[in-house]
């Protein structure tokens, strides 16, 4: 005999628990299916996570024992050259205080756990250890509940939320969303360095608890449509790089090599100087945007978080997203029941609290930004080059007037790069965001 | 920069299963029709190497990231989750 639940849940990640937590608080019977041998196993995200998501399923979750790692206070952004670079800071005392857990990182292995272990105390199931392979479907195609790896392993439900993440093997089996083109996907690795908790204070400038991130673009991805991150954690740093998959295709780079050529960049080496290295990772991350985003929901099902490539690329927010689709799931599935329809009918409150949110406004203000990066290379070959020639120019005392160095930047610029040019990449640029 | 893979996937946790979560569909397709072969760059496992007159994917340390089962030109690689449990573990994520 089938188990039977009310709802199933793929993917213990902040969409599927946030979901969960939700559902089992209002006494569905919510069983959540996880790959990894616990939440998290599998799951990384530059690190940084959004009190404002995260207090939408659990309020005062500091009291409850999140696993903070620092609260992010200044936020760093970097353009660099090959030797150097420029370096843009904003830190305000209010993210300290009245705003603080606005930003705050985590390690994704601790974090999930915890999450989840709150959804339990609501009553929800959580099953590791377990491969969602299919789904199950009646006469008229609706979804009505999911096959596992496990020996016996069907479990009817009313409604399945798949929220199995960007590299989601079955949406694409079903076919609910189709495999992500090279373009609409950046691989990313990551590696986790201890330093001590000190050492990270002083090198960043910042007190016991509070943090920093830095955002990273330039020469440092190889002339690939790519970006690096330095984010810190209590005793460890984040250092992730990536790019844009269809650009690793055609360049034969190798990921780990371009880790370590950034790990040596004289911005970045002071930072980890002494470090040990503790792990090392690779995930996707959702570029697509806007255009990419498939159908949220149908008869029987929903799509959350990343495996509906819910992904900001600009401001680096997906975990909230992730977090906040999931509550929208479940407060749509909350009416699902109420009505006793299932159908994408009866689902439909989800992609409607959806449009009318944060996430499809920002996502649709930003739909042209992945495509102009695409198409324009320059920002991560000759711009930060040419960028770092002028600023190294205008600073180097050598007794040529400030004047004729300006005309020598210029003429520089000139020969690699027209005026005309110039002006369309930025007009295009601010086009893409605005 | 020549950097050692293995120094890197020594840090991580893995459950290896005997069955391997990856197959290479037909390697006449790599070796006649593939001239990039970019699996053998992208691959942030270097789970793809080149041997003699063929391709081989060692499974054991590939980090679940998907890039080449979308990656591959020819689509020619057959990538599956390993077994619910089996694979990488991370400690910190």
């Amino acid at each position: 005999m089938q188990e039977e639940f009310d709802v199933a849940i793929v993917g213990a990640g902040p969409a599927g628990i946030s979901a969960s937590h939700i559902l089992a608080g209002k006494g569905i019977k919510t069983i959540v299916f996880e790959r990894g041998e616990y939440p998290g196993a599998k799951n990384i995200s530059g690190g940084v996570l959004y009190g404002h998501d995260l207090a939408g399923i659990i309020p005062g979750f500091i009291e409850k024992g999140c696993p903070v790692e620092r609260n992010i206070v200044e936020s760093r952004l970097w353009y660099l050259s090959r030797d150097g670079g420029y370096s843009l800071s904003f830190m305000d005392n209010a993210f300290r205080d009245r705003l603080s857990f606005n930003a705050f990182t985590v390690g994704r292995a601790k974090f999930d756990r915890w999450f989840a272990e709150e959804a339990k105390k609501k009553g929800a199931l959580v099953a590791c250890g377990t491969v969602v392979t299919d789904l199950l479907r009646d006469a008229d195609n609706r979804v009505i509940g999911v096959g596992t790896d496990r020996p016996d392993g069907n479990v009817q439900a009313k409604v399945v939320l798949l929220a199995d993440g960007i590299n989601s093997l079955l949406a694409a089996k079903t076919g609910f969303r189709s495999e992500p083109k090279p373009s609409d996907i950046a691989l990313a690795v990551k590696e986790v360095i201890e330093i001590s908790e000190d050492m990270i204070n002083e090198r960043f400038n910042v007190d016991p608890g509070q943090g920093t991130t830095i955002e990273i673009v330039g020469e440092i991805t190889g002339g690939m449509d790519g970006i690096a991150v330095i984010y810190t954690n209590k005793k460890t740093l984040s250092l992730c790089i990536g790019a844009n998959l269809s650009d690793f295709m055609k360049n034969k780079i190798k990921p780990y090599e371009m880790l370590e050529a950034f790990k040596a960049h004289p911005m970045v080496a002071p930072l980890i100087k002494g470090g040990q290295s503790k792990e090392y990772m690779a995930h996707w991350i959702a570029e697509g945007g806007y255009n990419a985003i498939p159908q949220l929901c149908g008869d029987g099902y929903l799509i959350a978080g990343d495996s509906a490539m819910l992904f900001n690329a600009l401001h680096r927010e997906g975990s909230n997203m992730a977090i906040t689709s999931g509550r929208y799931a479940a407060n749509a599935i909350l009416e699902a029941f109420d009505k006793g329809d299932f159908s994408r009918n009866g689902l439909k409150g989800y992609s409607e609290r959806l449009q009318s949110s944060y996430i499809m406004k920002d996502l649709k203000k930003y739909r042209r930004f992945n495509s102009f990066r695409l198409h324009h290379h320059e920002l991560f070959t000759l711009f930060p080059k040419l960028s770092g020639f002028a600023a190294r120019e205008m600073l180097t005392v050598d007794g040529v007037s400030k004047k004729d160095k300006q005309r020598a930047i210029w003429k520089k610029m000139k020969e690699e790069f027209s005026i005309f040019k110039m002006l369309r990449v930025v007009w295009g640029g601010i086009r893409s965001v605005k | 920069m020549s950097v050692n893979i293995e120094d890197k996937l020594f840090l991580d946790r893995f459950h290896v299963n005997e069955e391997p979560h990856i197959r290479i569909v037909d390697n006449v397709k790599c070796m006649d029709k593939c001239e990039d072969q970019p699996c053998l760059y992208f691959c942030p496992a270097n789970v793809y190497r080149l041997e003699k007159d063929h391709i081989v994917a060692a499974y054991e340390g590939c980090l679940e990231c998907g890039s080449c089962r979308i990656g591959c030109p020819h689509l020619n690689i057959e990538w599956k989750f390993p077994v619910g449990g089996y694979g990488v573990s991370h400690r910190f994520g």
